[in-house]
Order: structure tokens, then C-alpha cells, then sequence
């Protein structure tokens, strides 16, 4: 017989702890998919994600039932589409998009991800045309979500592709800006980016993977801090101690999940996400969980070292429970999607500058940020490469999702509404680093590239 | 197959007949109960074998919830293998 203060720990954590499983994620090639006539091209991109993912919802939502867990999206991730825009040259890769919302509307996902382009040493035609192409694909689509990696540790950081980013985030949030610019928020660019994260809007299915897999992505910050204030004056190696419990049963429950969906729908089974992805409902928030560790507010002098703490011991605690750990596994940090983050940049506590800080230490990067509406492109290149050298010197992944809140300024807020939530446009350094951004060339691969 | 029938609410007459009732017109054996109080709740906790249910195991879950409902009790009938994976290595 199962234990009864266990069965009630886990109702407890899904009642009230918002415990959850956060995306099954269906990674598709499209690779075959490929066509001189986008036309042709945008077919076969629909039948094939209709066919694989057909029933990826229906299964979710039965898992959800039979396990009494909350799986709160079912998405897909595709093969980035610039590899299929080199196919067709002459052809608007934006085809592509609205093939790929197609599919996300026939499969009722609520986002599909891979309108991407992996440009980190240099520039294919395709990844040109993809990536001009982006603010019109985000503003003429729902579902699609757009990456571009800029940089790896292995070759560097583009500092073109950085340059153009700038330029292409702000025509994104200028065409979405009645919409409060949302477009913007499903545009990641990524240095290091990891080629089977279930989490959107970095999703794509990466050139290495197989024909078709699936990706789980847990979650639980209330379930963590829950588990925090339980343990009251512990001193933080008992901190770190409750933390990797707690991520070990999540990560159990979200491996489950996986082997699960795996099986019904005859895909192969990739990786678990270890991550800890808030949302803006009260209680599920990983800046209180930093509170819950003795920090007034989130931002405050030790924050880093709290996330640093807390995000190591995710991993540790997540590890043993998963057979295959991948994508970008570790706290996440999105400002407008954490309800204790906002309340932190509300009041101040929390600046950009000690978001780029926390970034060292955590996944992902600076993340749903929304920034005055007149920054200038230059600036919003310069924080991108500011957060890709994070990432590349310190071999992991890092990206950058701004909102450039077109029309607003400072202390104002942007409101997105559900899971991507809202909060207040955060101030950017003025001054200009725009001599450096126009240089463009490549930044070289540092010292810890040379590995062999 | 098994699974782990909990009763989550203020304690009356009646809930252990009610959803035994509804385990037995379909089928499901009641393997194991236990009661204990949580946080001044009253806390049911039955495991229950599901391997010869007469109605889908999904339908089962809404007849249990919406009894629940009706009684003002969280009712959750999950698949023991959640418990199992959760909290045990």
C-alpha cells in the first residue's frame, strides 16, 4: 500500500502548489518535407505535421485525466524553416509560417515553434530570407513561434546576425504594437541554443535529431517554495537539500509523462526539460521562491547567489529522476510571466543590469522584458551580445525576448494577457554602442571552444 | 491496473456509501481504505483495482468528480502509478 502522507503530499502539490507538467512538445522533421515549389513545400510541411501530430492533443489531455496531473500545453517543434527556405529561392519564407499556423490551428496546439534560422558562423540564402521574413511571419500568424541562434561556444558570436536582430525585434514589436506588441515575445535569439527544448518560443526540432520525438517539460516553482516554507530557519545546504527533493519528484512525475505520451503515440521518447517555468498565477513563481530563501525582494543583493543555489540544485535534484535530460533545464526567469518578478521591477528592486547578472547563473537569459518603446536597434543588439558572450564563455545556453513597447515609456505597462502575462517597461542604458554594433564581423570563439 | 480513489473535504454521513456504490455498479474493487485528517480535513484515501471496470477509466473519473461536486468534496481518481513514481525510487 502506497504510503497515505504521500498521496496526500502530491494531491496537495496539484491542488494547491499549481504542480503541472508544462508542455508535451512533439518534435518533427521537416527535412523531407523540402521542395523547389514553396507551394509543394507547404503541402507536405501540413500533411506531415497532421499526420504525426493528429493526436497529440487527445493524448495529453487523456494522460492529464488518467494521472490526475495538469498537462498544460501540447505543442510542436519543427525543423528550422531556413533550411527549407533554401530549397526555394525567389520564395517568401512567410509561406512557411502561415503553412505552420495552419497546422498548429488543424492540431488545436497552441503554439508551434522552428520558424528559425541558425546563423551562429555565417549566413545561408535561406537564413537570409527566413530571417527578413520574421516580423512579417509573427505578425500575420497566431501559433508560430521564431528563434535565431546568433552564437556558440564552438564558433562564436555573429555579430551581423546580432546586428540585424536589433533592427528585425523592433519591426517585429512596431507591427504588433496594437496588439501590445506581442509578435515580439515569441522572437528568441540564442546563443548556444539547445536542439530539443520543449519550452516555447525557443522551440525547434535541431538537425541532429530523429524524424519525429517527444519532449516533456516539467515545472513546479510552487511546489518548491511550498516545500521552502515548510522547513522554516534551515541554513542553505538545507535549502539546497529540499530544493533537489522536491525537483526529484517533479521530474519523476514529468518523466512518467513522457514515457507515456511516448508510448501512445508511438514517437520515441527524447529528453525531460528540467526547468522551473513560472506563470503569473499567484503561488507560481520562482521569485518567491528567492524570497522564501531570505531575500526581501527578488533583484536584491543575493539574488544570484540564491539562483544560483536554486538552480543547481533543480538539476541535481532532476537528474536521477529522468533516464534523458535535455533542452534548457534550469530556473527560468521571464519578467512579465512571474508574478514576483514583476511585483520586483514594479517597485524597482529588480533592473536590467542585475536580470543580465542573473543570467550567469540560471537558464535562460533576459527573458519577456519589456523595454521602452524608443530604445534604439543598436541597443537592442548590443543587449543581445552582451547576453550571448554570458553564454558563449560560459558554455551554456543564453537568449534575449524583448518587448520593445512601442508608444511607451518607462514605468508604463504592457499587458499580454494569459500565460505570457504583462508588467512594467524596464529602463535601458542610453548610452550608445552603436560604433561597436556597426563593426559587425565575428566575435571568435573563446579559449573554452578548444576542448579536444 | 490500480488506482487511488482520494476524498478531500468536510466529513458527513454518507461519503464512503456513495462513492463505494458508484466503485461497485462498475466493476471496481475496493482493495484498501484508509482515513486520516489533514489539516482539519477530513482525508479518504482508497485503492481501488481498476482492471475490470465496466466503463472507461476517463468516465470513471468524471462520475467520482462530479459526485464530489455535488457533496462539496475534492474527489481525484488518479492511476497509482504517479504515487509509485513519485515517491519511490
Amino acid at each position: 500500500m502506497l504510503n497515505s502522507h504521500d498521496i496526500l503530499e502530491t494531491i496537495n502539490m496539484i491542488d494547491n502548489e499549481n504542480l503541472d507538467v508544462r508542455t508535451i512538445t512533439m518534435g518533427i522533421s521537416l527535412l523531407d518535407c523540402a521542395d523547389s515549389d514553396v507551394q509543394a513545400a507547404c503541402q507536405k510541411i501540413y500533411d506531415k505535421i497532421c499526420r504525426y501530430a493528429g493526436n497529440l492533443v487527445k493524448t495529453g489531455e487523456d494522460i492529464s485525466k488518467e494521472y490526475g496531473i495538469p498537462i498544460i500545453h501540447k505543442r510542436i517543434s519543427v525543423t528550422p524553416i531556413a533550411m527549407l527556405a533554401a530549397a526555394c529561392p525567389g520564395s517568401s519564407p512567410v509561406h512557411f509560417a502561415k503553412a505552420l499556423d495552419r497546422a498548429a490551428k488543424a492540431t488545436g496546439v497552441n503554439f508551434i515553434g522552428g520558424y528559425s534560422a541558425l546563423v551562429h558562423k555565417g549566413f545561408g540564402p535561406g537564413d537570409y530570407a527566413l530571417m527578413a521574413s520574421i516580423p512579417e511571419a509573427l505578425s500575420e500568424t497566431e501559433f508560430v513561434c521564431s528563434s535565431v541562434n546568433i552564437g556558440t561556444t564552438k564558433a562564436g558570436i555573429n555579430m551581423d546576425a546580432v546586428a540585424k536582430m536589433g533592427g528585425i525585434v523592433r519591426d517585429v514589436a512596431e507591427r504588433t504594437a496594437d496588439r501590445d506588441c506581442i509578435g515580439a515575445a515569441k522572437l528568441v535569439v540564442f546563443c548556444n541554443a539547445p536542439e530539443d527544448n520543449p519550452f516555447m518560443a525557443g522551440a525547434f526540432h535541431g538537425p541532429g535529431e530523429p524524424d519525429c520525438v517527444i519532449n516533456v517539460g516539467v515545472s513546479g516553482p510552487g511546489v518548491v517554495r511550498a516545500a521552502l516554507a515548510k522547513a522554516e530557519d534551515c541554513d542553505l545546504s538545507g535549502v539546497a537539500d529540499i530544493v533537489k527533493k522536491t525537483a526529484f519528484k517533479i521530474t519523476r512525475m514529468g518523466q512518467l509523462v513522457a514515457q507515456e505520451a511516448s508510448r501512445r503515440l508511438f514517437v520515441p521518447f527524447g529528453i525531460v526539460d528540467l526547468s522551473l517555468a513560472p506563470t503569473p498565477a499567484v503561488g507560481d513563481s520562482v521569485a518567491h521562491i528567492l524570497e522564501e530563501m531570505g531575500l526581501e525582494s527578488c533583484g536584491a543583493h543575493g539574488t544570484t547567489a540564491a539562483l544560483a543555489l536554486l538552480n543547481d540544485a533543480v538539476k541535481k535534484g532532476g537528474i536521477m529522476a529522468s533516464s534523458h535530460v535535455g533542452g534548457l533545464s534550469g530556473a527560468f526567469i521571464p519578467v512579465t510571466e512571474d508574478a514576483g518578478m514583476i511585483n520586483a521591477a514594479r517597485c524597482g528592486a529588480l533592473s536590467l543590469t542585475k536580470l543580465e547578472a542573473m543570467t550567469a547563473v540560471c537558464s535562460v537569459g533576459l527573458d519577456m522584458i519589456a523595454v521602452p518603446g524608443d530604445t534604439p536597434a543598436e541597443v537592442i543588439s548590443a543587449i543581445i551580445a552582451d547576453e550571448a558572450a554570458i553564454g558563449m564563455v560560459n558554455s551554456k545556453t543564453t537568449a534575449v525576448r524583448l518587448i520593445p513597447a512601442i508608444g511607451k515609456t518607462a514605468g508604463e505597462e504592457l499587458n499580454f494577457g494569459g500565460l505570457l502575462g504583462g508588467g512594467p517597461v524596464m529602463e535601458v542604458n542610453r548610452y550608445s554602442p552603436a560604433k561597436f554594433i556597426q563593426r559587425g564581423g565575428r566575435i571568435p570563439a573563446p579559449m573554452q571552444s578548444l576542448k579536444n | 491496473m490500480r488506482a487511488v480513489i482520494t476524498v478531500i473535504g468536510k466529513d458527513m454521513v454518507g461519503i464512503l456509501a456513495q462513492v463505494s456504490a458508484i466503485c461497485a455498479k462498475n466493476g471496481v474493487n475496493v482493495v484498501e481504505v484508509t482515513q486520516s485528517i489533514l489539516q482539519d480535513l477530513f482525508a479518504m484515501i482508497m485503492m481501488v483495482d481498476i482492471s475490470k471496470c465496466a466503463i472507461p477509466f476517463q468516465s470513471l473519473v468524471d462520475e467520482l468528480t462530479q459526485v464530489g461536486e455535488n457533496m462539496g468534496l475534492t474527489i481525484h481518481v488518479m492511476h497509482e502509478d504517479i504515487f509509485n513514481s513519485m515517491h519511490r525510487i
